[in-house]
């Protein structure tokens, strides 16, 4: 048993920020997670972090774009927050090395990026979230901060109150990779879960074969509700062979896209007239596949991307990484010829509902970085605008956590008198064919238990889980089962959404939920079991992949990222809400909490976005 | 030995029903073991039936498990992986593990070049699985664990030593001319960025150490990735003088940059194609020219 006042889960750039922080108020804090930090995705991060750093440009600014950009689904109090503090957060970074791209007089360039009225993304090169990982982690390392790397966390002690706004997080359960050692980690201030993406429940993506969204589902279950699923963000530029992204820093600098005749259809074919190339990411991957639809796509699966015309000494100066990439990975000299692109998931701008210092509605349980929604990409995230929230949250979530002085927090979690019941009609029953048995952190059963007699409770069940996944000796593979639900996500819940095929990606996910009761581990060693995680992940992924289409299906609108054939409008009427998840005995309950769109000074009203 | 996996921890209480239930689990383990031996064969002989089928590509990889009885020698095992236009080494690993045998393991996640996870010592020599394409190779494709590390199982090697030598070079930015204000940035030039840049594109994959017939000699020594990072510090103007002469101190230290024979290897397979043995070099030259300013 170990034990520390702030236990943080995931060192990609959110968690090392939220620790660097926690233990900077005070706490004794330790790091578990499952990849050495150096190797979070944070570090695939390329094209630059946005922060209004400069004359002419500041934070309302930001935050108007932020607004307009999440489609009017962000909170406006988180969304302040992110652009208040992000220039202080930036210039930390530079104060602690990272070596950012220059001007001329030594300062931090800027770049234009998509849906920003002023070029505030930051950056170092093509390879920003690279520089920014490492610079974090070197600051960890400077502090002495305990990690616990290629350590997988099971799952959360939480005590077992019926109202999940009754309970507390005390700490973890986590499996020692190298030697199949069960341990529990004991919070005594709080837990930060700050686990990173899910791109892995689509089979095209641009996440890390480690993004599987842990977090949100082992906050799920412990009651948390999990906010806005359905917006998954499309990326219009991956690589068509293996989903490796192209950075939108390319467009930034003047790249362009063509379809099959040479035409320069962002604005031949009317998608973004004022903006081209660089409208909002939902905007262009939507432009991309219907010039594909409609048979002006190349081998009808992508188009072009140019960037031969801005010259080898620019695109050599910032843009390096991006051609070898394009080399590696799909064998063309971005130098010579047009890059093949076509979207891919690359980002999940719902997670774990979150208030604006990352706390959950469980007592001592934050979270941060992609796994959290503090709802600031709302329906659609601007390019650069993940970055500057893992470093802006992850600190006041650290500090929070550490018992740090801070404000009343503006944005409600759990559920209020302003919440209202959601429901809609599925072809399946969902959720788990054998109910919430054995599988939820916290039943509501057994009141008035001591931390102690939580985190125990918490570490006997999850050394039986893997006692059972271990010994089970025939039946699937995790394999299988992972790969038909990343197959019929990218088939049915991808860019373009109807309600027959939302449907039917119900019923698949149902077929591999019952697939999985007869799940095993071929592999019986305790050294290094990655079949035993990957297991466990999958497990995690079915969650995740019913929460997107069932909030998917229920909101019959058209907003940012969620296009939905049969309703082609935004709704303000209705729709100005975020969709809220819940566990409920093992499947998912709707319901649905009001968009805050009072900011500081002023209200964002709705408007039309165009690009 | 796996049978300390599940030892309860300090609970007397229920040591006693515990120790019980993990005879028998134990026991259920054993046959699990058996079983999976049988399932083995098996696979072996569909392996063969594969091998016949001349679209596939043939692979060989090292094996080895401490803990699995028919692994605990290390052996090569064949896979016939069914070849697609631009697959990588890393694409025909997964291929393998999620089609022939789960149990094959190795590190990865970004599937782009930047986690550093995936090196492999791949025909001979460090590459990223990932970075690799199989049409660039001659088969069959021997995948073994980068060499002069611990094995740990199959192509998972101890990164230990690796991550502390890195850390033993202060990988921290540090200087005491900070500028005033918090939102005033320490400036540095354009040049000066462009001559650190190389140096900060390290992965932390350990190709280079693997490489490196020194550090294979030499277990105190530094090697090359933990120079490299000394350098992307050293030469940072905006640390300062005081700090470059302390940084050039813990760099030549007695298995400090002076060990390295300019044998060119690390440079060779660094996957980020950065200038290892020139930046070595250059503080070698640095820290004569600081000496001389002593002596
Ligand atoms: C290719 C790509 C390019 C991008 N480019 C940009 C950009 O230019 N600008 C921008 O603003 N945003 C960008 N983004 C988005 C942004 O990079 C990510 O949202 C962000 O890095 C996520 O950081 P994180 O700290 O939340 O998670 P991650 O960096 O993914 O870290 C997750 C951590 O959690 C750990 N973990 C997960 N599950 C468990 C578990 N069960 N137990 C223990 N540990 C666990 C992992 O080991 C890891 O350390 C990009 C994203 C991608 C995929
Ligand atoms: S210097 Fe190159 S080879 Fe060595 S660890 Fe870094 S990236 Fe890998
Ligand atoms: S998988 Fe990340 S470097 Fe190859």
């Amino acid at each position: 048993m170990y034990e520390y006042d702030v236990i943080v889960v995931g060192a990609g750039g959110a968690g090392l920020r939220a620790a660097i922080a926690a233990q900077e108020a005070g706490a004794d804090v330790a790091m578990v997670t499952k990849l050495h930090p150096v190797r979070s995705h944070t570090g695939a991060a390329e094209g630059g972090i946005n922060a209004a750093l400069r004359e002419g440009d500041d934070w309302e600014l930001h935050a108007y774009d932020t607004m307009k950009g999440s489609d009017y689904l962000g909170d406006a109090p988180a969304v302040e927050a992110l652009t208040q503090e992000s220039p202080e957060e930036v210039i930390q970074l530079e104060h602690w090395g990272m070596a950012f791209s220059r001007e001329d007089d030594g300062t931090v360039s800027q770049r234009p990026f998509g849906g920003l009225s002023f070029p505030r993304t930051t950056y170092a090169g093509a390879e920003t979230g690279h520089h920014l990982l490492h610079t974090l982690y070197e600051q960890v390392v400077k502090r002495g901060i305990e990690v616990f790397d290629e350590w997988y966390v099971l799952n959360l002690a939480v005590s077992d109150e019926d109202d999940p706004a009754e309970r507390s997080c005390h700490g973890v359960v986590a499996y020692e990779t190298a030697t199949g050692n069960v341990e529990a980690f004991t919070a005594r201030d709080g837990v930060v879960l700050a686990t990173g993406g899910l791109g892995q429940v689509y089979d095209h993506t641009t996440n890390a074969v480690a993004n599987t969204g842990d977090g949100v589902a082992m906050a799920y279950r412990a009651g948390v509700p999990a906010e806005d699923m359905e917006m998954i963000q499309f990326h219009p530029t991956t690589l068509p062979s293996t989903g490796v992204l192209i950075s939108e820093g390319v467009r930034g600098e003047g790249g362009i896209l063509y379809n099959d005749e040479g035409e320069r259809f962002m604005f031949e074919h009317g998608y973004a007239n004022n903006d081209g190339e660089l409208a909002s990411r939902d905007v262009v991957s939507r432009a991309e596949l219907t010039e594909v639809n409609e048979g002006r796509g190349i081998e009808d699966e992508y188009v072009h991307l140019d960037m031969r015309h801005l010259g080898e000494e620019r695109i050599v100066d910032r843009l390096e990484n991006i051609l070898h990439l394009a080399e590696d990975f799909e064998g063309v000299d971005g130098l010579e010829e047009p890059m093949p692109v076509k979207p891919g998931q690359h980002y999940a701008m719902g997670g774990i509902e979150t208030d604006e210092y990352g706390q959950t509605c469980v007592d001592g349980l934050y979270a941060v970085g992609e796994c959290a929604c503090a709802s600031v990409h709302g329906a659609n995230r601007l390019g650069g605008n993940a970055l500057p929230e893992l470093i802006v949250f992850g600190k006041r979530a650290g500090l929070h956590a550490a018992g740090g002085e801070t404000e009343a927090p503006r944005v409600t979690v759990g559920r209020s008198d302003d919440s209202e019941a959601g429901d809609v009609e599925t072809p399946v029953e969902l959720g788990e064919p054998w109910g919430s048995e054995g599988d939820a952190v916290a039943d509501g059963g057994a009141a008035a238990e001591t931390a102690e007699a939580v985190v125990e409770r918490s570490l006997e069940r999850e050394r039986e889980r893997v006692e059972r996944l271990l010994e089970r000796d025939d039946g699937t593979q995790h394999a299988e089962i992972r790969a038909a639900v990343q197959h019929t996500m990218t088939e049915n819940v991808n860019v373009f959404r109807e309600e027959a095929a939302l449907k039917e990606a119900l019923v698949d996910i149902h077929a591999a939920r019952e697939r999985y009761r007869d799940v095993y581990v071929a592999d019986p060693s305790s050294t290094y079991n990655t079949d035993l995680i990957q297991t466990i992940e999958t497990r995690n992924l079915l969650d995740i992949a019913e929460m997107i289409t069932v909030g998917a299906l229920a909101r019959d609108e058209f907003r940012g990222a969620h296009w939905r054939k049969e309703h082609q409008e935004r709704k303000d009427d209705e729709w100005l809400k975020h969709t809220m998840v819940s566990w409920s005995d093992g499947s998912p309950e709707l319901w649905y909490k009001p968009v805050v769109l009072e900011g500081e000074k002023k209200t964002y009203e709705p408007k039309e976005r165009s690009y | 030995m796996s049978t300390q996996r599940q030892q309860p921890e300090t609970e007397t209480e229920t040591e006693s029903t515990e120790s019980e239930g993990e005879t028998a689990q134990e026991r259920r383990l054993d046959e699990k073991r058996r079983r999976a031996e049988e399932r083995e064969r098996k696979r072996v002989e569909a392996e063969e039936r594969a091998a016949a089928d001349a679209e596939r590509y043939h692979l060989k990889v090292f094996r080895y498990d401490p803990e699995v009885e028919g692994k605990q020698e290390p052996r090569f095992d064949d896979f016939h992986v069914p070849y697609e236009p631009g697959m990588t080494v890393l694409d025909a690993l997964i291929y393998a593990r999620d089609q022939f045998d789960a149990s094959l393991t190795f590190r990865h996640s970004c599937r782009q070049a930047i986690c550093g996870s995936d090196a492999l010592f791949v025909n001979g020599s460090q590459r990223l699985g990932c970075q690799t394409q199989l049409s660039d190779l001659d088969q069959p494709v021997r995948i073994e664990p980068l060499p002069h590390s611990e094995v740990v199982k199959d192509l998972v090697v101890d990164m230990e030593h690796f991550y502390d030598q890195m850390e033993s070079v202060e990988p921290y930015f540090q200087t005491e001319n900070r500028p005033e204000g918090e939102l005033e940035e320490q400036r540095q030039s354009r040049e000066n960025r462009e001559k650190i840049k190389k140096s900060t594109r390290c992965i932390w994959c350990g190709a280079c150490m693997s490489s490196c017939n020194i550090a294979a000699g030499d277990n105190e020594y530094l090697g090359p990735a933990a120079i490299n990072k000394a350098y992307r510090f050293a030469m940072d103007e905006r640390e300062g003088e005081d700090m470059k002469q302390r940084r050039l101190e813990i760099i030549e230290q007695e298995h400090g940059v002076w060990r390295c024979q300019t044998q060119f290897s690390c440079t060779e397979v660094c996957p980020k194609d950065i200038p290892l043995t020139e930046h070595i070099q250059e503080l070698k030259r640095e820290a004569v020219k600081s000496n001389l300013k002593f002596w």
